[in-house]
């Protein structure tokens, strides 16, 4: 295997999906190439990142108009408000 | 990060689900949603409004578009609130109901989702023509973690997340950003794991690349 194609698997490698000889091999390359290795070491860390990033906010309007359909809902109206 | 995972040891490959993730305490939240209770309401929406309007934004043009799209769910959620069955969690559920409206939506408009592009940003230069590395990664530093927190670097994550094709995009944010598992990603999305896994892949390798820019000018 070579880094071009392991760079190709790395998902596949993290979600347990490649059959038993290439994840061997893939294996195998990583345990040679340090540059490979921190390819993998960078693609976790992106992972990672991806699943801290700061939450975004709902807008104020959307907001308002959510929880007055919310409010007509529970009042027993349609549910189906739509902006006037 | 550097010295705690080494890569070819025996730890296992992680599910990669997104830390910080937890379940909704779903029966609960149901059963307080139907009687009409608007603090949960409002905690899922403050929860769950944003990423539905990106996810919508993968079908449709507008910001405004797809915040109708998103607003829109909430209103079917409320009427089918009496007949969930909690066969797929709520939250699927829900990312469920934005994607068929955006698909109808963005069929309305005609914005269809540009063909998936194929190719990958690998083919720069990165490697040999024997394919072996010419600019060998570097050592990311383990600040890079904590600047992510940071608004300039979370800025430029979600920059390249917003350049990415819609499939990718999609599919990346329902995942990593999400934390869904890719079973609950094949069917909100509608495709198959094999698909699910191409998209995925594509889109975490372009967001590492900006993040390498970002971190190595
Ligand atoms: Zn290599």
């Amino acid at each position: 295997m070579k880094c071009n194609e392991f760079v190709e698997l790395v998902t596949a490698y993290l979600e347990d999906q490649l059959p038993a000889d290439q994840r061997s091999e893939f294996e195998e390359h990583l345990s040679l190439c340090p540059g490979c290795e921190r390819y993998l070491v960078q693609f976790r860390t992106t992972i990672s990142l991806l699943g801290q990033l700061p939450e975004e906010s709902i807008t104020g309007p959307a907001r308002t108009h959510l929880l007055d359909a919310f409010a007509e809902w529970g009042s027993g109206g349609a549910a189906d408000v739509s902006d006037p | 990060m550097a010295s705690g995972t080494r890569p070819g040891s025996e730890d296992p490959p992680d599910d990669t689900r997104a830390p910080g993730s937890t379940p909704f305490a779903e029966s609960e939240l149901v059963e307080r949603l139907r009687a009409g209770d608007e603090t949960a309401f409002s905690e899922l929406v403050e929860r769950l409004h944003p990423a539905m309007v990106r996810l919508a934004l993968t079908r449709v043009r507008s910001r405004a578009v797809a915040e109708e799209v998103a607003q829109d769910a909430w209103l079917g959620l409320l009427r089918g609130i009496e007949t969930f069955e909690g066969r797929s969690s709520l939250r699927s559920w829900l990312f469920r109901i934005v994607t068929n409206r955006a698909i109808s939506t963005g069929l309305k408009e005609r914005a269809h989702l540009p063909v998936e592009d194929g190719e990958l940003e690998h083919r720069d230069g990165r490697f040999s023509q024997d394919g072996w590395w010419v600019t060998p990664p570097t050592h990311w530093a383990d600040e890079v973690i904590d600047r992510i927190t940071a608004p300039a670097l979370a800025g430029r994550v979600h920059e390249a997340i917003a350049e990415l094709p819609p499939g990718q995009r999609a599919v990346v944010t329902l995942r990593d950003v999400e934390g869904l598992t890719s079973a609950e990603v094949c069917a909100i999305l509608d495709i198959s794991e094999g698909n699910q896994r191409v998209l995925l892949h594509r889109a975490r390798t372009r967001i590492r690349a900006a993040l390498e820019q970002e971190v190595i000018p």
